[in-house]
């Protein structure tokens, strides 16, 4: 018989406010089995735990029954308590009457009933627990970061800084993600490309980091501390080893109608191209849509004139299988797509062009080398007219709920940049609130409004439509009290920023979880902000949530260094709750080899003793206790029952139901 | 499944044309319907006011008539449905009103909001179907450059209305699209047409109208269509003939070969 104790947590108001705790501890006292039943303020405290420990010393308990929050969120704690008094720390259960119960119930009766179920049922599940041990297993010493934008280039940067390797994954032909395009960057003004493309060199010079762009994720296997991913490595039809980036290719290709990705679309490019003057790697790339020799045959110019036979237009996609102990999301962003929000003339009138590509207008490198003039006739516009939250802060359905939290800061940045540069234009901005909390960050705002005279109008608009030459922004001015049309030359929408597109699938490939705007869960939204729920992956960036780039350089630090003290384990210990097939019921029917996701499961032939000197080889399931993460797939599947697993083994399962049943 | 079909006042008198084809072209497209027996005023603009209850028993007696019928009550005049759908929906959500007008009303069955108050387009869109309209098309409209005029009642509020995208309508393009002429997208196609504003400031009305026609001419309209007996006679009178403007049955009945 064992002898339980059971704590029962007020967790301050949380709970006590909505569950009689005194009245759970006494009532559960009484249950067989239980020698000792406490309730107190905050069981997680150290006198909390002081109290489980002296317990267990005093009564000689052997299992423990905590009513408190979560397992998810002191489950760890409470199984140390119990280890440091001498009890086997899989001999303790929680009984979640927090999150399931007083926080979602508010009759205290009924409340307090539950609570003295869900403790019920926790003790008898306890009873038949059994002591477990975690296995180890090894740690792979190498990261994988997926995107290669400022986020992943740091997290990259400081986690082979650290001395662990680093393999970068980027999907385009080059590092850089969507800073490398912008401008100028807030709220010192200092030029983008000034900052990062140092960081982008340092990536390619340093012997740690491998970087494959033009590169996708082919599937992830594997679990914490030991992730098998392949990679694919789609064909450039460059070598990328032997190409120096001369370029003379790229003169030489007569195909030259390819939109410039970089530059937002707003020029051509050849068909063979380098991204960008600073691209890493810089070397060419073919885009086989545009490419004449891919398409029909005819051409072979840049082969012809290439010093170093890096052509090669028969390359095919590579698929790379690595290695990793932990895996870095770094996906970042890109502007929502503007289909429905034709009421602002996107995709009628050149001249309305998003932020991103205004980013580009003014950018030095840009298609226009940095002078200001309308995509439509190329001529100087002299009142702009910026409309922030386009789709941002949108409860209509046809954007995005949340807050994009870096159009406040950019648009007064352009608006800015703009008064400076041309101080004979005019600029007005629609805003639904100005947000710029941060350092400096209202400063400059300010600046902008006051020391530049950019003109702000509080509402939002309505439509932007064409009269004559002008574009006319018919909005309204809730200060003012009026609605206003603003004859302007030239259009910019603030865009709401939204995941990549690509992560969705990255992130069932890495059972990571999403939210409903596919942004990445973080295992805890306060205490855990960089790391997923799954083990071993970790967030960076704007593919956690939208931020700037001080922020996603901070998270992108943050990230590696939870990565660099997981790196630094020699070893990992196992889930001591995994599955396991008692041989002697097994079939041999493959079945649970089939459901399981982790290759945990393998199928032996074994030799078994019949009697009377007779032997039997039958065929049986194996699991490997480092490998398996005791989901449990295996076990609802078995037909014959002969799966099952430890510490969520179905007859302790089977018992907890009839502890909920039971009147 | 038969549509209980209301037409309201403004189409037994101003705007004949719009009942009149709009009837003849559902029996073209042999869909089933009957005009809604000793049918009541919609309650014009009255029942919008969010604490009376008065003006709301008529629509509620319509809607409680059709429930009793296949629970379709099929609208034509825009502000019918704007009014007939928003007091269909407080009658669905709104418990105080529901049980006021109920007590009111004593019906034999409690009124609950049940009946799906229908556009003439949303039938033609979600009932006939805008590929099935085209295959019933006889004399398609071939060349003709038509702006569609969608005004406020159709599409706000749209929470409740839930009749397209308020910003970026399409329904009446595809319409247009169905019938075989060409949809002109303009601007103020879902702007203001002066609505009541005439009868007290007519020289604004005056100028909401000449904003609409101005922009869909400029856009190569030759043509405006509508589903609103205000927004027609604002865009005509105050508009002052610069603009060809005609109901969308009329215009339907046209290509189904049944417009006389």
């Amino acid at each position: 018989m064992q002898k339980i104790g059971v704590f029962v947590c007020w967790c301050g108001s949380n709970i006590s406010a909505t569950v009689d705790v005194k009245k759970v501890a006494e009532v559960l006292k009484a249950e067989p089995g239980v020698v000792v039943s406490e309730n107190y303020q905050y069981m997680c405290s150290e006198n909390g735990q002081a109290l489980i420990r002296n317990a267990i010393k005093e009564h000689g308990l052997t299992g423990v029954v905590v009513c408190s929050c979560s397992p998810r969120m002191h489950e760890a704690t409470f199984r140390k308590t119990c280890e440091s008094a001498g009890i086997n720390p899989y001999m303790v259960e929680i009984a979640n009457i927090r999150e399931q119960c007083s926080w979602i119930h508010k009759d205290i009766e009924e409340a307090t009933e539950k609570a003295i179920i869900l403790g019920r049922t926790a003790i008898a599940k306890l009873k038949l627990n059994a002591p477990l041990t975690a296995g180890e297993s090894a740690v792979t010493k190498r990261a994988l970061v997926i995107g290669g934008g400022i986020a992943g280039i740091q997290s990259a940067l400081d986690i082979a800084e650290a001395g662990f390797e680093v393999d970068i994954v980027e999907q385009s032909p080059t590092i850089g993600g969507n800073m490398a395009k912008l401008d100028k960057t807030f709220p010192t003004l200092d030029c983008a490309a000034c900052i990062l493309t140092p960081k982008m060199v340092d990536c390619a010079q340093n012997d740690k980091i491998d970087i494959m762009t033009f590169s996708e994720i082919e599937s992830v296997k594997g679990f914490v501390g030991n992730f098998k991913v392949e990679i694919r490595r789609k064909a450039r039809f460059v070598n990328e080893k032997t190409c120096t980036g001369c370029g003379v290719c790229m003169q030489k290709c007569p195909a030259k109608k390819g939109l410039n990705e970089f530059n937002m679309g707003l020029n051509n490019r050849p068909a063979i191209y380098i991204p960008f003057a600073q691209a890493i790697p810089n070397v060419a790339i073919i885009d086989p849509e545009q490419c004449l020799k891919i398409k029909n045959g005819k051409c072979g110019l840049c082969s012809m004139n290439c010093q170093v036979n890096a052509i090669d237009y028969t390359m095919k996609d590579e698929i790379v299988e690595r290695e990793y102990g932990a895996i870095v999301v770094a996906t970042g962003y890109k502007p929502i797509s503007l289909e429905n929000f034709n009421e602002y003339g996107y995709d009628t009138y050149k001249d309305v062009v998003t932020s991103l590509e205004f980013e580009r207008i003014m950018n030095a490198a840009g298609p226009t080398n940095g002078q200001l003039v309308r995509p439509s006739d190329g001529k100087h516009p002299h009142v702009i007219t910026f409309i922030q939250c386009v789709g941002s802060r949108d409860t209509s359905g046809c954007g995005k709920p949340y807050c994009s939290k870096i159009c406040c800061m950019y648009t007064a940045k352009h608006a800015m940049l703009l008064r400076e540069k041309y101080p004979d234009t005019e600029v007005h901005v629609f805003y639904i609130d100005v947000r710029t909390p941060g350092k400096n960050y209202d400063e400059f705002f300010r600046r902008a409004v006051e020391q530049y005279d950019v003109d702000y109008i509080k509402g939002m608009v309505g439509k932007v439509y064409k009269e004559g030459d002008k574009l006319m922004v018919q909005g309204s001015d809730l200060i003012n009290d009026e609605q206003v049309i603003i004859p302007s030359d030239m259009v910019v929408l603030a865009a709401a920023i939204e995941p990549n597109p690509s992560v969705r699938k990255i992130a069932t490939m890495l059972t990571a979880s999403i939210d409903t705007n596919n942004f990445l869960t973080e295992a805890h939204a306060k205490l855990r902000p960089v790391e997923s729920p799954t083990a071993g992956i970790f967030l960076s960036g704007v593919c956690q949530g939208p931020k700037d780039i001080p922020e996603t350089v901070s998270q992108a630090s943050a990230c590696a260094a939870k990565v660099i003290g997981l790196l630094a384990k020699d070893t990992l210990k196992c889930n001591a709750c995994v599955a396991h097939s008692d041989e002697m019921i097994c079939t041999g029917c493959s079945v649970c080899e089939n459901v399981c996701p982790y290759g945990a499961i393998t199928y032996v032939d074994k030799e078994f003793r019949l009697g009377g000197g007779k032997t039997e080889v039958r065929r049986v399931a194996q699991v490997n206790p480092a490998v398996c993460q005791g989901c449990g797939a295996c076990t609802v599947t078995c037909p014959s029952g002969a799966m099952d697993l430890k510490g969520f083994s179905t007859k302790q399962i089977m018992a907890e139901v009839d502890a909920v049943c039971k009147r | 499944m038969k549509f209980s079909y209301y037409p309201g006042c403004t189409l037994k008198t101003k705007a004949k044309e719009l009942d009149i084809y709009g009837r003849k072209s559902l029996e073209a497209l042999g869909v089933d319907f009957e005009e809604i027996k000793e049918w009541q005023c919609c309650g014009a603009v009255y029942p919008v006011a969010k604490d009376e209850v008065a003006t709301k028993l008529s629509a509620v007696r319509t809607l409680a008539q059709a429930k009793e019928e296949d629970g379709k009550l099929l609208t034509l005049c825009s502000a019918c449905h704007n009014v007939l759908k928003r007091v269909n929906e407080d009658m669905k959500s709104d418990d105080n009103m529901r049980l006021k007008a109920n007590n009111y009303l004593a019906l034999e069955e409690a009124y609950n909001g049940e009946t799906d108050v229908i556009h003439y387009l949303e039938l033609l869109r979600d009932y006939v179907g805008f590929d099935k309209l085209k295959e019933k098309v006889v004399k398609p409209l071939t060349g003709k450059k038509i702006g569609a005029y969608y005004g406020c009642l159709l599409l706000r509020p749209n929470s409740v209305l839930a009749f397209d995208n308020p910003e970026n309508p399409s329904i009446i393009e595809n319409f247009i699209k169905a019938i075989g002429a060409t949809p002109v997208v303009y601007a103020m196609r879902n702007e203001c047409c002066g609505a009541y504003v005439s009868v007290t400031h007519k020289e604004i009305a005056e100028k909401k109208s000449a904003n609409v026609i101005n922009s869909a001419k400029d856009a190569g309209a030759e043509m405006l269509v509508t589903a609103c007996p205000l927004c027609m006679y604002n865009l005509t009178e105050n508009g002052k003939g610069a603009m060809e403007v005609k109901y969308f049955t009329e215009l339907l009945a046209e290509a189904l070969g049944v417009k006389e």
